[in-house]
């Protein structure tokens, strides 16, 4: 006879006063984030265990052990407070996935700092916008990407210092000073900032229909789901070797790519380097990986490339796999377990939550193309677009909606109260999916609720979009809508009224397309740009986008009642 | 081949990197795996190929590996161009 589940065991004594003790805190001392995922492991006797082993395109490799990691977000911990950033300043990483991303980012929050990173790949536009909304005082870049500040630096006052991690002997412009930790005398002791539970951490970037991106404002209490998430759903064990593929300029590269491994003591491994198939599967070999955490996009992309490539390489070290960013279908799940012998575990949280709230975790039955059942300590339901009271029935589709309380959800926006309480209906927070509930628990993934268009796992707005379409000379008028993709779910379509003096055609559209890639990032580029004479608009003249993406989606286009008919 | 190298080339370097970056591109350079181009920026290399060549490069072609160096793609181009 077999012995009880001991995954659901601790399911059914849930409670997040277990994780605190488990991280040794109590609700009534500091708390930082940095010092946890570092100081803290050191403490326990592992701090010559290997944290992090990166490794760049040309297999250019570096390794830091937990000591490591404690000494130089001393260091970079250290310089920023000498450089007069005071507890409570933002301060941006805009960086490729280099080790002092990761060791930044503890170095900030252990100072006290509020640690922004964004997306290396980000126009300057897309910069700007968030840099100048957070006020941001600092942003530690690289050679590469500091291009980009300084065509922007000149309208941002308040971004006092520009720090290259790789200034090398060049030349430095207004406001950049270097910061190489080859250099920097390192730093064994560092008074951390005595956080508090609810002290600011994190501010990370998301799009919304209306507006621009909103800065989810999350605090340093957030690792108590981040930890035991990390624990319980990717099921991480000291043993471990872990590969995150998200890049930390998202939420998931930092919640789950930084702080939920490293809070566990969990040794992760991190490639600077596009997707290549065999490349990805070389170092997964080559470190050994046991958990892996990606997704949907880049299983989709992995499943293109078939399973005879996966047999020349021994993925047996593969012990568990978990996906995140958008629905992971059902074919993926089923291919996972024909290429690696096991499945994909989807999971499912945004920006605001700062942790996985519906997941499959181990020890649960997979229902392939299921986002899974709610974590322990999450309530989450589907409630009636009417009269946002729960469905209750199995089947029924309604809006995804969570009670607030669990340690890492966002405390705000930044600057934004307004859109803030906007997420919240009769107590719910609503997260802008649409989902339904079958007879056993278990959630069904159906769309957004909104106009957001979620490529490739990540949220792009169509207003910030169509703001920089009409930066194009050529643009009189622009719609931004969702359009269906094999492989990233979804990509941007752009409909376009042309000013009179201008031509449609490819050379145009080729044109648009780089200036949006430039100007806001490779995801927000419309994939393809249909010119029209018109739009469709309310009598107010607002954009009715659910039409054109009804037609994209072959829907039932609705109620136009109100729609104007030129 | 040389001819088509260097217009793919230029284009890269005109497109894909920032004004003032002093970063060395060849025809040999990673440029997917390199973090150049990405998944998403591979559309618009794509349409430009097909534009300036006069070719149709199916999706199922235009794999990051066959996209990862401008030899590659001179080689993909030239492939659909005899095809063609």
């Amino acid at each position: 006879m077999s012995g009880p589940n001991p995954y659901q065991q601790r399911l059914e004594q849930f409670d997040w006063a277990n994780a605190e003790r488990e991280l040794g805190w109590r609700r009534d001392e500091p708390i930082n984030i940095g010092w946890h995922c570092s100081d803290r492991i050191c403490q326990q006797g592992h701090a010559a265990k290997r944290a992090l082993v990166w490794e760049d395109t040309a297999g250019n490799e570096r390794t830091y052990t937990f000591d490591d990691l404690r000494v130089l977000s001393n260091t970079i911990a250290a310089y920023l407070q000498r450089l007069g950033i005071q507890p409570g300043d933002r301060v941006c990483l805009f960086m490729d996935r280099v080790p002092e991303l990761y060791i930044g980012f503890l170095g900030i929050l252990k100072m006290g700092g509020i640690a922004q990173p964004l997306f290396s790949a980000f126009g300057d536009e897309s910069l700007h916008t968030r840099l100048d909304n957070a006020q941001t005082t600092a942003i530690i870049t690289q050679r590469k990407h500091v291009l980009k500040v300084r065509k922007i630096r000149d309208s941002l006052p308040a971004l006092r210092h520009i720090i290259l991690v790789d200034a090398g002997d060049g030349p430095l412009q207004a406001r950049e000073v270097p910061l190489e930790l080859d250099r920097e005398p390192r730093v064994e002791a560092f008074t951390v900032h005595p956080t508090a539970a609810e002290t600011p951490s994190v501010l990370h970037y998301t799009s919304g229909t209306t507006g621009q991106p909103k800065g989810a404002q999350h605090v340093h209490s957030s690792l108590v789901s981040q930890y035991l998430t990390a624990k319980w759903v990717l099921d991480l064990r000291p043993d471990d070797v872990y590969w995150c593929n998200a890049d930390p300029g998202w939420v998931t590269g930092t919640s789950y790519g930084i702080i939920g491994p490293w809070a566990n003591g969990v040794t992760q491994v991190v490639l600077d380097s596009g997707f290549i198939a065999e490349r990805w599967y070389g170092f997964l070999q080559k470190h050994g990986v046991t958990v892996w955490y990606s997704a949907p996009t880049a299983i989709r992309l992995l499943m293109r490339e078939g399973t005879e490539v996966v047999k020349r390489f021994d993925l047996s070290s593969l012990r568990h796999l978990a996906s995140v960013g958008e629905p992971l279908n059902a074919e993926a799940v089923l291919w996972s377990k024909e290429a690696f012998g096991t499945m994909f575990h989807d999971t499912y949280w945004q920006t605001e939550t700062g942790c996985m709230v519906i997941t499959n975790f181990p020890g649960m039955p997979i229902k392939p193309g299921s986002m899974g059942k709610p974590f322990p300590g999450i309530t989450a339901t589907v409630l009636d677009p009417r009269t946002f009271e729960p469905v209750g029935r199995p089947g029924s589709v309604g809006l995804i909606a969570l009670k607030p309380g669990w340690p890492s959800m966002m405390r705000s926006y930044w600057k934004n109260p307004s859109a803030y309480e906007n997420k919240f209906k009769n107590g719910w927070y609503l997260t802008g999916d649409r989902a339904s509930i079958d007879a056993d628990g278990y959630f069904w993934f159906v769309g957004r609720d909104d106009d957001v268009i979620n490529t490739g796992g990540h949220l792009v707005g169509p207003f910030e979009i169509e703001s920089a379409l009409l930066e194009h000379p050529s643009v009189a008028e622009s719609a931004a809508v969702a359009k269906p993709d094999p492989v990233n779910m979804e990509v941007v379509k752009a409909f376009v009224v042309l000013k009179p003096a201008f031509e449609a055609g490819p050379d145009l559209e080729l044109e648009i397309m780089n200036f949006i890639r430039k100007r806001l990032s490779p995801l927000a580029m419309p994939q393809e740009i249909e010119f029209v004479d018109s739009l469709p608009k309310t009598r107010s003249g607002k954009i009715v986008r659910r039409i054109l993406r009804a037609q994209e989606w072959g829907e039932p286009i609705g109620d136009i009642s109100t729609v104007m008919n030129d | 081949m040389d001819e088509l190298k260097g217009l793919i080339l230029d284009y890269v370097k005109r497109e894909y990197i920032e004004e003032g970056d002093d970063r060395v591109v060849k025809e040999d350079t990673p440029l997917i795996s390199g973090g150049i181009v990405d998944s998403f920026s591979m559309v618009s290399l794509k349409r430009f190929l097909e534009r300036k060549f006069n070719v149709s490069i199916p999706d199922a072609d235009a794999s990051p590996q066959a996209f990862d160096t401008v030899n590659s793609i001179a080689a993909l181009v030239t492939r659909f161009q005899q095809k063609g």
